[in-house]
């Protein structure tokens, strides 16, 4: 399949700034979070994507009108040469998708837009953060911010693999309890909700995968890069901030293990990944 | 003279069989001859099947083999006349046929012109026995005569016959068996009327007269006595039919009414020169536009509700890994489907997956890319499969067509399948249903397991391993998952499919696949011990394990296919799924004629060669056959061994014909048969057979309607009148050995002098009723997948050759012990041909039965072949009972082969080899004890079985208490569903195991009656309530005939069955089971209304 390659192959990166107005619009009101200290760990965060890990990375500035823009991850979903714009639960979300299209669309990918696809007004939901992409096929994650409808607008997407829905036992989004941690690799978290949830990608998936546990939901969001030579990338949460996780890393040998931190945005429910929109334009065939 | 009355026989035959289905092709006949004309329409068409790569054998069912058997000689004519100008044919028919009845030895010259003659004779010699006068008392006097000396002379003529059918091997089978039926019921007729030396033309006619006579009998179907006309307008019927290749083309071919499903595939595959066929199957339309497969095992007749035979050839089990095929033909076939997959959007991909298939596709079909821009626009739009982004994807295309230079087609293929493998949805079979709260849901059934949809979304998946049984009932479809680690009790997930139609097969497509892709071996039909109410249905192919292990012997030279075919420039214009059918629609001009040789003339030239190789093959030397089926039979059964062995020892073609023949035959039955033939065997087969299947089938809830007359689901009385009757023999266990050697004096004489093509003819048709009986009609039915044991298949391959060759031995050791006579042993050992030709002769009979299945619905009653027609039952069964008296003997092949089911291996997977091989050997030296024994098993569905061999004396009676036990279990569960479609087991196959072990002790326990002629009827009166509200009652009489040598088994038996039919006016006969054994007979005869 054309799109169908060991997981971890990307050759870009979108992230969005850190805009004045962080955390002021999150669901949790009083959020206690450190604009200057986000941003520090914005910049940790790009630079490793940038530097370590090789990917050309495309930023987007912040907009204060958008207090939640930089969570880039869920306002579209890219796998090969298609980026479908995803439809956000919360409306105020939706307007974000605009600087995520046009970025997509500059870097040629087939562009499908989920009201497009819908109607509109299908009540399809569905972010980023809900999705995983193992490389051979889809999990998402039924949750708060993602329904039945999106999860189809997205199979409808990509045809090519197999899209299941799982439900999201522990933490609001999928993601928040796994990620993606090597071509065959899911680190998840060792909550009983997240068991769960593993549990049923076990059974709806037709192949194997090898599963990295984590005492710490936070520990479980992780961002896997695989170089041009090969070299494994791991960004994840530093012993600071995920003391109980820290030897579970340790087990991934000849990773080259990159900490970042990312405490500022954790207290708004977002983690590593949320900052970051990877894509692979060199398609391999 | 004699020219015209071989083409008005012909002429006659033609229409009846073939009657508009086939257009005349050709004007060739004789302005004087109305019926000439159709004649030749008919051999044009036969020819043109014949060139079609499978062999007229493979094609033409069971009945043509059977008749085939009987008449091979006229097979051959037929062929030959094909090829001749019709007046010429029907002299040498004329010519030929005085020759033979009056000297067996003067026909067998090897010219074909004589061989026609001797169909002719063969003909009408069926229409005399059997319909005209002595049906009864011809039948019957064979049979009791046991070594008659019309036993002899019948297998002195399948001799001749079969030798012209050598000499002739250059004519095609396909159209002949129609010809030879009619031919044989002409020769029939005309030599009982006529002594043999008379004048040709006399004869000539004699026969004419004969035939018209039989004709209008025939057709009017008012002489319901006659037997023979009915016989042949049912043998004569062929139905054409159209089947839609992969690559659009549509390829036309006939078959016989009756012909099962197999035939129909082989010849396909024979048409495209495919030999890893396991993973392909051919699929029709119901009435409700569902796509179904066509069961292999089955009539077609019976499984196609409607009239027009239109098919489709299709990938049935899609590889995970195609780059595990052996051959690229194969691979390029999985392409075309693939292709269409994704046309018709049953294989949803991506814009770029599917550009890029498409270039793969282009590179595979064009080469390199053209720098050509001018070509683009034409031909590239042909690869995008109908994307509706026709503009962009060709583009795309064109853009990834450039980056494959260099690659081979075969390359490209392989490539395509690569990337074609990982789509999601590849391999996936989709059924419509609602889970348990309703909501609309689709089943996919796959390699791995059975998957869970919600709109596109997959919401849950059970791997095969978690599934421990798969069942249906009503319109619900049920799966038993295994308990999770956390989990203590199994959980049941149930399914509510739109019908209970749609139910079902979705069952059969897991039963399938699971085996198919779980399983090393399939596993064996669920015993028939208990009748179980259900179905019994289990997948009898090869499993991929098994068809991976027979295509690694595959060691032809890679076949020359042509990928780029016309077919896809009309497609390229319209567009790919609505290419195809236009392709179709527009295919006659192609199917006609070019369709079928213009598709690939190598391969369809191979595939004639072939054909005829087998043809000549089987007929012509019936012991090669033979034998090759005994050693084969059970390999073939386990289906690698025996095409892998072939393969390699012989031509491909040669091969595959001969596979395809094998598989075509009957698969689990033989197996039964061989069990319950060879005690021993039979018990070793069975204990490994339950092991070896990995998946337990457990048929809790079979739900088997004895007959179903679908018209009546109300109360359907079933007359059973069995008649026992035991010959003077060993023990129990030495009965098959006994059979055997009866069978040995007797056949040697038969083979050689009489051809007893009119028996084999009526037991076919016996054979056949109970065949239909058998149809299935399952409301409910279990699957257990549990893949247990990998190996079995392995040792069931092994096992089962090993039985066969044991029995082979053991009836070797019997003839020579016994057999002082030196010709029997130089028949085995040297006179493979005999025995081939007996084995045709057999398989053709099978194959006869097989296609009366689809009948029997209608025919209730085990009729002689010769009533094809479902005419008055009564007096079939009258006139049956000398047929099947005399068929007996032979019957027992044709469920399966001899060799084959003695050893018990009742792999749905062999019946086709046992048939074709296992048939001949079996039918001379083991028939007789598969008869006794096996029939029962055999049987399954429904079991109207001679075993005893013709010549076989009955002396002792017995009735034993086991069978009436059997019988009244049997009765019990079938009595319990009533549907539509029902499979009656007579017998099961539980029964005949426990009658190959304890039949003897039930002869021993039951009442023997050593005096003269003895008969003894039970009558069972059950009557069930249907879900539906209808009623069945079905009244089994079981008369049992017990006397010595001197008593007329025929004549008791159609007295028996007259007395049954005049007791209960209202009822049918559905199933006559005539048990001759060589201790017991049992001769019982079920009439379901």
């Amino acid at each position: 399949m054309a799109g169908m390659c060991p997981y971890g192959r990307f050759t870009h990166a979108v992230v969005r700034g850190i805009p004045e107005t962080f955390g002021r619009a999150w669901e949790g009101g009083e959020s206690g979070v450190d604009l200057a200290k986000a941003q520090r760990q914005f910049g940790v965060l790009t630079g490793a994507l940038r530097q370590k890990m090789g990917l050309q990375l495309i930023v987007i500035p912040p907009d204060p009108e958008l207090p939640e823009s930089w969570r880039v991850e869920d306002l579209a979903v890219v796998q090969g040469d298609t980026a479908l714009i995803t439809r956000p639960f919360r409306q105020q979300r939706r307007s974000e998708a605009e600087a995520v299209r046009r970025v997509v669309s500059e870097l040629n990918l087939s562009v499908v837009e989920m009201g497009a696809e819908e109607g509109g007004s299908a009540g399809a939901t569905l972010e980023g953060s809900d999705v995983l992409f193992t490389g051979r096929e889809f999990f998402v994650g039924i949750s708060s911010h993602t329904n039945h409808r999106g999860a189809e607008v997205l199979a409808d997407t990509f045809k090519d693999f197999a899209v299941s829905t799982v439900p999201v036992c522990g933490g609001s989004r999928l993601k928040n309890i796994c990620s993606m941690g090597g071509p065959d690799t899911i680190i998840i978290s060792n909550s009983n909700g997240a068991k769960k949830t593993l549990h049923m990608m076990e059974q709806l998936t037709d192949h194997h995968y090898e599963v990295l546990t984590v005492p710490e939901d936070a520990a479980a969001n992780c961002v896997y890069v695989r170089g041009p030579s090969k070299q494994d990338f791991l960004l994840h949460r530093p012993p600071d901030e995920c003391p109980d996780s820290a030897p579970a890393f340790q087990k991934l040998t000849d990773y080259t293990l990159l900490p970042t931190a990312c405490s500022e945005a954790s207290k708004l429910g977002a983690s590593l990944s949320s900052f970051c929109l990877l894509i692979n334009r060199k398609p391999h065939f | 003279m004699t020219t015209e009355v071989g083409s008005e026989t012909e002429v006659k035959k033609e229409p009846e069989k073939e009657k508009g289905e086939e257009p005349a092709p050709t004007a060739d006949a004789q302005p004087t001859d109305s019926p000439a004309p159709e004649q030749e329409n008919q051999e044009v068409a036969a020819p043109s099947e014949n060139t079609t790569p499978e062999a007229p054998e493979a094609t033409t069912p069971e009945k043509k083999k059977e008749e085939e058997k009987e008449k091979e000689g006229p097979v051959k004519e037929k062929g030959i006349s094909r090829f001749l100008p019709p007046w010429l044919k029907k002299q040498k028919s004329q010519t030929q046929v005085t020759p033979k009845e009056a000297t067996p030895l003067e026909t067998t010259p090897t010219d074909g012109g004589v061989a026609t003659v001797e169909g002719e004779e063969e003909k009408a010699e069926p229409e005399q026995e059997v319909g005209e006068t002595s049906p009864p008392v011809e039948p019957p006097v064979e049979n009791q005569e046991v070594n008659g000396v019309e036993v002899e002379e019948r297998e002195e003529v399948k001799s001749e016959e079969g030798e012209k059918e050598e000499s002739h091997s250059t004519g095609s089978a396909d159209t002949q068996p129609a010809k030879e039926e009619k031919e044989e019921c002409v020769e029939k007729g005309a030599e009982e009327s006529k002594p043999p030396e008379e004048g040709e033309q006399e004869k000539e006619e004699e026969a004419k007269e004969e035939k018209k006579e039989e004709d209008k009998s025939c057709k009017p179907e008012g002489h319901s006595i006659l037997k023979s006309p009915l016989k042949l307008t049912k043998k004569m019927k062929v139905a054409m039919c159209h089947v839609m290749m992969l690559d659009g083309t549509k390829f036309p071919c006939e078959v016989e009414k009756r012909a099962k499903g197999q035939i129909l595939f082989f010849k396909v595959c024979e048409h495209l020169n495919l030999l890893e066929k396991d993973y392909f199957g051919l699929s029709y339309r119901d009435n409700a536009d569902q796509k179904c497969w066509l069961d292999p095992t089955k009539e077609i007749k019976r499984q196609i509700r409607n009239n027009n035979w239109q098919f489709s050839f299709n990938v049935k089990f899609y590889p995970p890994d195609p780059s595990q095929l052996t051959e690229d033909i194969t691979r390029y076939l999985l392409c075309l489907q693939l292709r269409e997959d994704i046309s018709s959007g049953r294989l949803p991909c991506s814009f770029v997956t599917h550009a890029l298939l498409g270039s793969y596709s282009l590179q595979a079909e064009l080469g390199d890319h053209d720098s050509d821009e001018s070509r683009l626009p034409d031909y590239v739009s042909d690869f995008t499969f109908g994307s509706a982004q026709g503009k962009e994807m060709e583009e795309k295309v064109v853009e990834l067509h450039k980056s494959h230079r260099g690659m081979t087609p075969a390359q490209a293929d392989a490539q395509f399948l690569e990337n074609a493998k990982k789509l999601s949805m590849y391999g996936v079979d989709l059924h419509h249903a609602k889970d348990s709260e309703g909501v609309d849901i689709m089943l996919g059934v796959c390699s791995s397991g059975l998957l869970i949809y919600k709109d596109r979304l997959r919401i849950n998946r059970f791997a095969w391993p978690k599934i421990l049984k798969i069942s249906y009932k009503r319109n619900n479809f049920y799966i038993k998952i295994r308990p999770g680690e956390m989990e203590q009790f199994e959980s049941t997930v149930g399914f509510k499919l739109p019908s209970h139609r749609a139910a079902k097969r979705v069952w059969k497509v897991c039963v399938e696949h699971h085996t198919f892709f779980r399983l090393t071996a399939p596993e064996q039909p669920p015993k028939a011990k208990f009748l179980t109410l259900g179905s019994k249905f289990r997948y009898s192919g090869r499993t991929q394990a098994q068809s991976r292990q027979a295509s690694s012997l595959i060691d032809r030279p890679a076949p020359y296919f042509q990928r780029t075919s016309s077919k896809r420039i009309s497609r390229s214009l319209d567009g790919a799924p609505v290419i195809n059918v236009t392709d179709a629609d527009s295919g006659p001009p192609f199917s006609s004629t070019p369709g079928e040789n213009g598709h690939d003339p190598a391969l369809e030239l191979n595939s004639d060669s072939k054909v005829e190789e087998a043809e000549s093959g089987a007929a012509a030397t019936p012991t090669g056959t033979s034998e090759k089926t005994g050693q084969t039979n059970s390999a073939q059964l386990q289906d690698l061994d025996k095409t892998q062995d072939e393969v390699l020892k012989h031509q491909a073609s040669i091969s595959e014909l001969k596979r395809s023949f094998m598989e075509a035959t009957p698969e689990p039955r033989p197996s039964q048969w061989e069990k319950r033939l060879t005690a021993s065997p039979a018990t070793s087969l069975r204990l490994q057979g339950p092991g070896q299947a990995e998946v337990e089938v457990e048929e809790t809830v079979v739900i088997q309607e004895v007959r179903k007359t679908p018209k009546l689901p109300c109360p359907t009385p079933e007359l059973v009148v069995t008649a026992a009757v035991e010959t003077e023999q060993p023990p129990q266990e030495v009965e098959p050995k006994v059979n055997q050697e009866a069978i040995q004096e007797v056949e040697p004489e038969v083979n050689q002098e009489v051809n007893e093509e009119a028996n084999p003819e009526v037991k076919e048709e016996t054979r056949r009723a109970s065949m239909s009986s058998e149809s299935e009609s399952e409301e409910e039915a279990e699957y257990h997948p549990q893949v247990e044991v990998n190996t079995s298949v392995n040792q069931i391959r092994e096992e089962p050759e090993e039985e066969e060759r044991e029995e082979k031995e053991d009836q070797e050791e019997l003839k020579q012990e016994e057999d002082q006579e030196e010709l029997k042993q130089e028949e085995q050992e040297e006179d493979q041909e005999e025995e081939k030709q007996e084995e045709q002769k057999e398989e053709e009979e099978k194959k006869e039965e097989h296609e009366v299945e689809p009948e029997p619905s209608e025919l209730p009653e085990p009729q002689l072949p010769i009533v094809e027609t479902d005419q008055s039952p009564a007096v079939v069964l009258a006139s049956e009972a000398v047929p099947v008296a005399e068929e007996e003997g032979n019957t027992d092949d044709p469920m399966m082969t001899p060799e084959e089911a003695p050893n018990g291996h009742v792999h749905p997977q062999d019946p086709a080899h046992s048939e074709g091989l296992p048939g001949l050997v079996a039918l001379e030296e083991e028939e007789v004890e598969p008869r006794v024994n096996g029939e029962t098993e055999r049987h399954q569905p429904q079991v109207i079985c001679c075993s005893e061999p013709p010549v076989v004396k009955t002396e002792m009676v017995t009735i034993s208490d086991t069978f009436a036990a059997q019988k009244t279990e049997i009765a019990t569960k079938e009595v319990p569903i009533v549907h539509t479609e029902t499979k009656t087991i007579t017998y099961e196959a539980a029964q005949l195991d426990g009658g190959a072990d304890g039949e003897p002790g039930v002869l021993m326990t039951a009442q023997t009656i050593t005096s003269e002629s003895l008969c003894t009827t039970t009558t069972t009166h059950i009557t069930k309530t249907l879900k539906g509200g209808l009623s069945e009652t079905r009244i089994e009489k079981r008369i049992v005939i017990t006397g010595d040598s001197d008593i007329d088994h025929d004549q008791a038996l159609a007295q028996a069955i007259k007395e049954a039919k005049e007791q209960h006016p209202d009822m049918s006969v559905t199933r006559v089971v005539v048990h001759k054994e060589t201790e017991l007979e049992e001769e019982g005869e079920g009439g379901e209304n």
